[in-house]
């Protein structure tokens, strides 16, 4: 009974009519509008639960599928489900869009109601993206987010919004757009546009490689990779806290989502030929990033380019499989995707947590510059507790969530190559030290000047809010079974699908570019 | 393809819809004489019924048989029920939205009714074409009453220069149409489009001159849609002309062009596909570089939305290029999308003109949030359709042609368009830039009357909802190219 409710389109849809009542509430009682808002987050929240208890862990066939047909001229289907890996990911967008609303409660004066309108939008949305089996209801959802997005930035953002929030609009629509020609090509290729079925279809090396460069523009925008990332601190810096916390906690994923739904199944022969780009652009993100990271004067900014540091592993640790199974391993393989996708989850509270709290520092004194604080604990002692401890996860203490995923990637990077290991491991180094250095500069040390001196410490909400991803990032860090456990089957048998060659029988390619395994 | 030949009662039966229209005209024409200057309600009200009854007539009469009527010249089949009822609606909005500019102008007169009845007239003939002689009749119905509408506020030399412009530059366009259907017509022996398409299956006639023919008539289409390089005159008169004349300009008329557009190259020169495709792929990617790249550098709207609309025109092209059903059925689709959403952002400029301050620069929109939110939120919908971002049908339209010429394998033509969208993105979002995030840069409230209100809402209603289920439309599009 549980799997005949359609729960994805009540999680896509509730938000969506939740932010239209919202907007209709209009802008007279904001206290009723907030109310409503966090009603509906709270509802939707509640709503997902059941994709995760009523979820079968031992198949990696797609669940709670819904299909019916929505242009049929075209075989575009309004064709819903998830698996090990999207499922994990629409209950850390349910999840975190709470937090977002409470975070703007007392903070957000200009409208309101718009602000959490957008977010609640945004969070149907996002489950979309999430839950489409049809490459066109994903390119719907995918193109659609950038609506909110861009309204939130330019609206709520800080003095540069304009100018971030069109960088930031265009910067994925052109990624996208080349997207939507290889979907297109693939519907004639395979004469629908299911996804899986995408999966399925033999493809030559050429196509596969000009797919494969499509979908890489589209997600290393999303992620985004080295050289692509330019948009990311730009929009982070200038995005109202709450804008912030739904980029890094779950816009990014999209784009890892992406990998592993779209490049990998659908163009493995081009991804294993094309995985030493991949690498180095996620090595170059880790390593030259983080460097960056390390020498910000703005703490937003800080933490938008350990963003994508932390990203790179992601990305690393999806791609580094191709060099594991040349040595004729898959258990490795599977590990490394599974760290990645640990990585991501996990990323989305510490990220999340961490531009909560510069948003609660900002809050008080409108400046984001490391060098006007100083001294903070001695006046906001709770806060600097939580700080100390999102840092740390940050830069992936064993116990926090942030240490599972990164470690998971290192040791199968040690599968694939030592150096790709040792240069995934400098980030151990780099990410303590940028992490602990911010938290030096702002949190320790003398009080720096009166309007630090002047500080309170956190309120009710800034404690919950806080207080619950802490509880998050900790319960992952410290039993991160249940969570792998889900993900298992579906990321074995990603694995075993990107092994197969899909060069079609009798390609001018007689040997695969490298050795595969047989099936 | 099956037609009833009727009798003259069921011809005129047929033509039900030009009818009503006719009448409606001519009873406005006649009832203005007798009304007194402060009691012209009476004209827009007979008009929109005429409209209303109109739309009615083509519900009654249509069916997915093709009727023809008065020997053949004249045919009612799936598409023109369909591009006539998207006429007659894009229509109904354009005399709603204008009426309180009108008056306030005083040049809510009984001529401008009869005028743009008129050319409704002439669009409605154009759709329902059987051959050439017909089109062309409609045609010039249709361009005669635009070059007097653009004219229509005698004070504004801008106006003028811009309905002289048009009309220069129309009659050459209208030259160049007729010299090639000339030709199409020594080398076939007739005027019905029937017999051009027989004349081109046969081997024995000329090639040579069915090319000449096609040519000519081409750039006569290319013309009246405004394609480059053949679009000189529509930035001028878009800026010169009064606001609801180019509302009307640039969104019914592109309806009326696609029929037009259809039948000469579909119906008549179907097995030249080959040749005219050629062409249309220059024409296209001309349309899409220079409207996207030039509408960049504008700071008037109306100017800007030109170029936009020489953009769209690139992407009608690209469908009908294709020259497959589904590619056809996809230009009729961003036609009639394109005209909605057209007619919707002047219907916005429109609404926000004050009395005696018409909406004219791009900085005229900023802080429109603070000042309406509802038109803020229709204009922004319109843009990020325009755009083609889902869940906006303008998406759906693009995605339908693009779709249908990579079905032709014409991937890189497919490559080029999405380039050129991402550059178009930058000018509407822009707009969207001024509406939501300047401040206003007057308090002036905005003044709209109820009615007004409801057809802007219809707009970006059909415009959010068409995008979300876009079969219905598309399916009857294909309805009209099935068989």
């Amino acid at each position: 009974m549980l799997l005949e409710f359609p729960w994805l389109s009540l999680v896509i849809w509730l938000p969506i009519i939740g932010g239209i009542a919202v907007i209709a509430s209009g802008e007279q009682n904001a206290e009723l509008t907030k109310r409503i808002a966090l009603g509906f987050a709270l509802l939707t929240f509640v709503m997902s639960l059941p994709l995760w208890f009523g979820f079968d862990a031992s198949t990696a066939a797609m669940q709670f599928v819904e299909r019916s047909p929505w242009l049929p001229a075209l075989g575009v289907d309004y064709y819903l489900g998830v698996d090990g890996i999207s499922m994990p990911l629409i209950l850390l967008t349910t999840f975190i869009t709470i937090f977002v609303i409470i975070a703007g409660w007392d903070v957000i004066s200009y409208k309101p109601s718009q602000y959490m309108a957008a977010f609640l939008i945004m969070e149907g949305i996002m489950v979309g993206v999430f839950s489409a089996l049809d490459a066109i209801l994903f390119y719907f959802f995918w193109e659609a987010m950038l609506i909110p997005m861009f309204i939130i930035i330019g609206v709520w953002g800080g003095p540069n919004r304009v100018y971030a929030t069109i960088k930031f609009f265009l910067y994925t629509f052109f990624g996208s757009v080349f997207m939507l020609v290889a979907l297109i090509y693939l519907y004639f290729q395979t004469g629908s546009f299911d996804i899986l079925g995408f999966h399925a279809a033999p493809l030559g090396l050429t196509a596969q490689i000009l797919i494969f460069f499509a979908f890489l523009l589209a997600f290393a925008v999303k992620v985004p990779m080295f050289p692509v990332h330019t948009w990311l601190p730009d929009a982070h810096v200038e995005a109202p806290t709450g804008g912030s916390v739904i980029l890094a906690a779950i816009m990014l994923k999209i784009g890892g989502y992406g990998f592993l739904r779209f490049s990998l199944p659908i163009a493995p022969d081009a991804s294993a030929q094309l995985d030493w780009l991949i690498i180095t652009m996620s090595l170059i993100a880790v390593i030259y990033i983080g460097l960056v990271a390390l020498v910000q004067q703005d703490m937003k900014k800080l933490i938008a380019y350990s963003s994508i540091a932390h990203m790179g592993f992601v990305t690393l640790g999806f791609f580094i499989v191709f060099a594991i199974f040349q040595r004729a391993e898959t258990a490795g393989a599977v590990m490394g995707i599974e760290g990645g996708m640990v990585q991501m989850i996990s990323h989305g509270f510490i990220s999340g947590a961490l531009f909560l709290c510069v948003g609660v520092l900002y809050d008080r004194m409108h400046t984001r510059e490391i060098s006007a604080y100083g001294g903070v604990i001695n006046r906001m002692p709770w806060f600097g507790a939580f700080v100390v401890f999102f840092a740390m996860a940050n830069a992936g203490l064993p116990g926090t969530s942030g240490f599972v995923g990164e470690f998971m990637v290192i040791l199968a990077a040690f599968r694939a190559d030592f150096w790709f290991a040792f240069l995934a491991a400098t980030t151990l180094v780099l990410a303590a030290a940028f992490t602990l250095w911010l938290v030096k500069r702002v949190i320790f040390g003398d009080i720096g000047n009166d309007n630090v001196a002047a500080l309170k410490d956190l309120n009710r909400r800034e404690t919950l809010n806080l207080s619950v991803l802490a509880a998050a990032t900790l319960a992952i860090g410290i039993w991160p079974k249940p969570l792998i456990d889900v993900m298992e089957p579906t990321i074995a048998n990603l694995v075993q699908q990107i092994q197969v060659s899909k060069l079609p029988e009798g390609s001018d390619l007689v040997t695969p570019p490298i050795a595969r395994l047989q099936p | 393809m099956t037609t009833l030949t009727p009798s003259i009662s069921a011809s005129l039966l047929a033509i039900l819809p030009e009818l009503v229209i006719l009448i409606t005209a001519c009873t406005v024409l006649i009832a203005d004489l007798y009304t007194r200057a402060d009691q012209k309600q009476s004209n827009h009200t007979l008009t929109l019924i005429g409209l209303l009854g109109a739309l009615l007539a083509v519900g009654f009469v249509g069916g997915s048989v093709p009727t023809a009527a008065f020997s053949e010249s004249f045919v009612r089949d799936p598409m023109s029920d369909l591009l006539k009822g998207a006429i007659l609606v894009v229509s109904l909005l354009t005399f709603v939205y204008a009426k309180d500019y009108m008056r306030d102008r005083d040049m809510w007169v009984g001529e401008y009714h009869v005028l743009l009845l008129f050319a409704v007239l002439g669009m409605l003939i154009m759709v329902s074409a059987n051959g050439f002689l017909t089109l062309y009749l409609g045609l010039e119905l249709l361009s005669l009453c635009l070059y007097a509408l653009v004219a229509f506020d005698r004070d504004s030399k801008a106006g003028a220069e811009a309905a002289m412009k048009y009309f220069v530059l129309g009659a050459l366009g209208s030259g160049m149409l007729l010299y090639g259907i000339s030709m199409l017509y020594g080398a076939s022996g007739g005027f019905a489009f029937a017999d051009v398409a027989a004349a081109v299956a046969s081997d024995a006639v000329n090639d040579k001159i069915l090319v000449f023919g096609l040519v000519f008539a081409l750039i006569g289409i290319a013309f009246k849609f405004g394609a480059v390089p053949f679009h000189m005159w529509m930035p001028d008169v878009y800026q010169g002309a009064p606001t609801p004349i180019v509302l009307f300009l640039s969104s019914a008329p592109k309806i009326a062009a696609f029929a037009m557009a259809a039948r000469i190259l579909i119906e008549a020169l179907g097995g030249l596909q080959s040749d005219w495709g050629e062409i249309l792929v220059i024409l296209s990617v001309l349309s899409l570089a220079l409207g996207n790249v030039v509408a960049i550098a504008q700071t008037n709207i109306k100017r800007m939305l030109a170029y936009s609309t020489i953009s769209h025109v690139g992407f009608i092209f690209l469908g009908l290029l294709a020259g497959s059903e589904q590619g056809y059925a996809s230009a009729m689709f961003y036609s009639v999308v394109y005209a909605l959403m057209s007619a919707g952002a002047f219907g916005v400029l429109l609404l926000i003109s004050n009395k005696g301050q018409d909406v004219q620069e791009l900085d005229d929109l900023k802080g429109l949030s603070d000042r309406d939110p509802w038109l803020a939120a229709m204009m922004a919908l319109i843009m990020f359709s325009m755009a083609g971002v889902p869940p906006m049908v303008g998406f759906v339209a693009k995605l339908l042609v693009l779709e249908a010429i990579i079905a032709q394998g014409m991937v890189w033509l497919a490559i080029i368009a999405v380039i050129f969208s991402i550059i178009g993105a930058f000018y509407y979002l822009r707009v969207i830039k001024m509406i939501y995030f300047d401040k206003p840069i007057t308090e002036v409230p905005v003044v709209t009357n109820a009615s007004a209100r409801v057809a802007i809402t219809f707009n970006g209603a059909a415009i959010l909802l068409l995008g979300m289920y876009p079969a219905a439309l598309f399916s009857l599009c294909q309805q009209a190219f099935a068989g």
